[in-house]
């Protein structure tokens, strides 16, 4: 029998190390034979974790347990793994499986399934055969064929056609080799699968840059991953040792001409870097600054020699194009956007997590069926897509195609598949700020429009949700918003004011409110709320004694009032009310 | 004329654990972002003189090695405490409440971001993004080599993590 704990990180910081540490306190003491404990990535249910999967000794699944915090294992070792009998009340509930059996997986096909930190456990479940297939038998030409015929677009966000930079990049002059590198610093707050593929899953990224690799012509690569990360740093690591030992990454594979040579690089945080050439500048050491295009990285990259670029989640899919034909992941989703895409559904939705679905799925399914809707029976309101870069999505359009040209009609984009979903107490001028103090935070300085213009938007954006928003601030903004998308380099100041854009083409009226009404619907934005005491109040003195400025009077047994010009909006008194008196208005 | 402490042919004794990762990096073109992460590693943070040590011995002026300092977040330019708490200001975590967490460690510590307690032992720092969306609001706390991180946090439960570290250190 073999007990697997979910290590990702989301695993790991709901306990999952203290659960499978017990499992094995446990296994020991009892003295049980022929039982092992054993470690897997992140299966995408994020919120059950930490999850226990349970296995025969033919490898059948027997049970999935599901928030198996320490103090449950004692039960599951004494009934399952002592008496063979499955303790239900643990198990994964009907409709939490619906949460995986709604997804169809294909860069998460070994995430959750197999041990990361094992390459057999990988090569057992096909890793390495398209690699072979591809070096021993088919040409780099034949290679990108596939590649265009699957029609797979970068999943990092901008959605080029793989095959064709892939293609240019391969064309390009070589004399002194190429390089084929990875984007791993997955910079949008929010989105999460690339983390979960390097460390659920990293020989499938492996694999999939020697295979591009070999399309191009690269001899060498560079993953550059997010410091942030450092269990998908050590489980790369690893990886590539491995594979290194097994003879799929060094010179001459599988006894052909074609060498591969690929080596981490851990970035330093600077959102900015996800621009190819401000990767390039940081790969080199530099500042992550941004160039002019052209000459494009296929031409001139990674000290000057033709370099292609591309993000986790697209080398995911690489081995199972290869295997499968392209012509099996171009029959997934629409005519446009082929194949499957991961989202990570976060924020006010009630089954958070790792959702891989074909392309053209509507916004609905995804959020109400796999995420099951909204977390304390509120309503939604609307969800964010693409990040810094993306927008609000209302949610009169939930029934718009999830792929790339129905998401940009929306104004948002589809971008590296965050989706975070909002109820009706998410401010939109809220967000909005949000997004802009994160622009103006990690732009690079170089343009004049970018670096100033974003402060500027977020100044205005800073009263309006302070309650000191002017008449005028509306149209300052959208010219704002359109000269910084005109004077802007790379992608980050171009996109930089969609999160005002769109909230302002869909929650226009919550902008007028704050500014007009001084009032915010959402009840977010603290300066534009009162706080008034209700006849609910009992006269506890609770409320008066934890306000910091002595703005709540009254006597004992009697109904307290709150003084509004003293009033700071801090919110204490409200969270220390325990009979629910105090009200937001 | 006897050297001062200050002295630039006394750095070489300033700063003894450098010179293996200059060994390993100095020459090797484009490692400045990796020098600087391993002297962070090292020492904590970049002190004006680990990057005057640096600039000597790979020829890099000190004006690039400060651009590329300051240009990534994850440079220091000052001391941190032994906890390190990086509160995550995701977009995940701004919804749920990040802020209120941010409220909560500034009344228990009384320290705002970037800033260290008087007993140097917290620091706290806001990050973009943890990658723990499903877990918002999440802070993941770095005690030297360990990390621990902290999920699904409320006022209430921040303040308890915080008080139980500090617990730990007065045992001590």
């Amino acid at each position: 029998m073999k007990v697997v704990v979910g290590q990702g990180s989301c695993g790991i910081a709901t306990g999952a190390k203290k659960t499978a540490a017990e499992f094995e306190r446990l296994i020991k003491k009892k003295n049980l034979s022929g039982i092992s404990v054993d470690k897997t990535g992140c299966i995408g249910t994020c919120y059950l974790e930490p999850i226990v999967d349970v296995y025969s000794d033919d490898g059948d699944l027997q049970a999935r347990y599901v928030k198996v915090q320490p103090d449950k294992v004692e039960t599951i070792v004494n009934r399952h793994l002592q008496n063979g009998e499955i303790v239900s009340e643990y198990e994964i509930s009907e409709s939490d499986r619906e949460f995986l059996s709604k997804q169809k997986r294909i860069v998460l096909r070994n995430c959750g399934v197999i041990n990361p930190e094992r390459i057999e456990e990988y090569m057992a479940a096909g890793g390495y055969q398209a690699l072979k297939k591809v070096v021993t038998s088919m040409t780099p030409e034949q290679v990108i064929e596939e590649m265009k015929e699957s029609g797979l677009r970068g999943r990092g966000g901008a959605g080029f056609p793989t095959w064709f930079k892939w293609n240019a990049a391969k064309e390009s002059p070589d004399e002194e080799g190429k390089y084929m590198c990875c984007n791993a610093d997955e910079g949008d707050p929010g989105a999460f699968m690339d983390r979960s593929v390097l460390e659920g899953d990293p020989h499938s990224l492996i694999e999939g840059m020697i295979i591009g690799g070999y399309a191009i012509g690269a001899s060498e690569g560079v993953i550059y991953v997010r410091a942030e990360y450092p269990l998908a740093i050590e489980r790369l690591e690893l990886a590539i040792r491995q594979a290194e030992e097994h003879g799929f990454l060094g010179d001459r594979l599988f006894g052909t001409d074609y060498s591969y040579h690929l080596r981490i690089k851990a970035g330093a945080g600077a959102f900015v870097c996800g621009e190819e050439t401000a990767l390039i500048a940081s790969l080199e050491g530099q500042r992550g600054m941004p160039r002019l295009k052209p000459p494009f990285p296929a031409q001139k990259g990674y000290w000057g020699k033709p370099t292609n670029i591309n993000n986790v989640e697209t080398f995911a899919n690489v081995p199972w194009i290869l295997e499968h034909g392209g012509a099996a992941f171009g029959a997934m989703g629409t005519e446009q956007s082929k194949g499957t895409k991961v989202f990570a559904l976060a924020g006010k939705i009630k089954r958070g997590g790792l959702a891989e679905v074909p392309m053209g799925l509507p916004l609905r399914d995804v959020i109400f069926g796999i995420g099951d809707g909204i977390k304390d029976g509120r309503r939604f309101k609307a969800v964010q897509m693409g990040g810094p870069s993306g927008g609000c999505i209302p949610a009169e359009l939930a029934d718009t195609p999830v792929d790339y040209e129905n998401i940009n009609k929306t104004g948002a984009i589809v971008g590296s598949g965050g989706m975070i979903v909002m109820d009706e107490t998410t401010c939109m001028v809220d967000m909005a700020r949000y997004f802009l103090d994160f622009t103006r935070k990690e732009s690079c300085g170089k343009c004049n429009y970018c670096r100033v213009g974003t402060k500027r938007m977020l100044e205005i954006l800073e009263r309006i949700t302070e309650g000191k928003g002017r008449d005028g601030d509306i149209e300052l903004l959208e010219e704002l918003a359109l000269k910084i998308k005109e004077g802007s380099l790379c992608g980050l100041g171009q996109t930089a004011p969609n999160p005002v854009l769109t909230t302002l083409k869909y929650f226009r009226n919550e902008y007028e409110d704050h500014i007009y009404k001084k009032k915010c619907t959402a009840k977010s934005c603290s300066a534009l709320l009162t706080f008034v005491i209700t006849d609910a109040c009992k006269g506890c003195t609770l409320c008066a004694k934890k306000c910091p400025v002595g703005a709540i009077t009254g006597g004992v047994k009697e109904k307290h009032v709150i003084d509004t010009e003293k009033c700071i909006k801090c919110g204490k008194c409200e969270e220390s009310c325990k009979f629910g008196a105090i009200l937001k208005e | 004329m006897s050297c001062k402490e200050s002295c630039c042919c006394k750095k070489e004794d300033a700063f003894p654990e450098l010179i293996s990762v200059l060994q390993n990096y100095g020459s090797v073109p484009g490692s400045l972002i990796t020098i600087l992460q391993k002297t962070q590693e090292i020492y904590g943070y970049l002190s004006v003189g680990a990057i005057e040590y640096i600039a000597e011995k790979t020829g890099i002026k000190p004006a690039d090695i400060y651009g590329v300092a300051t240009f990534y977040t994850q440079f220091r330019l000052k001391p941190i405490g032994k906890h390190l708490i990086m509160l995550c200001k995701g977009t995940a975590c701004h919804v749920n409440g990040a802020d209120q967490i941010e409220e909560a460690i500034t009344e228990e510590l009384g320290i705002g971001d970037g800033e260290t307690t008087g007993d140097g032992l917290f620091t706290l720092n806001n990050v973009a993004c943890l990658g723990c969306c499903s877990l918002a609001p999440v802070m993941m706390v770095r005690t030297g080599e360990e990390s621990e991180t902290y999920g699904n946090l409320t006022k209430d439960s921040v303040k308890e993590a915080l008080r139980k570290i500090k617990a730990e250190e007065e045992a001590k």
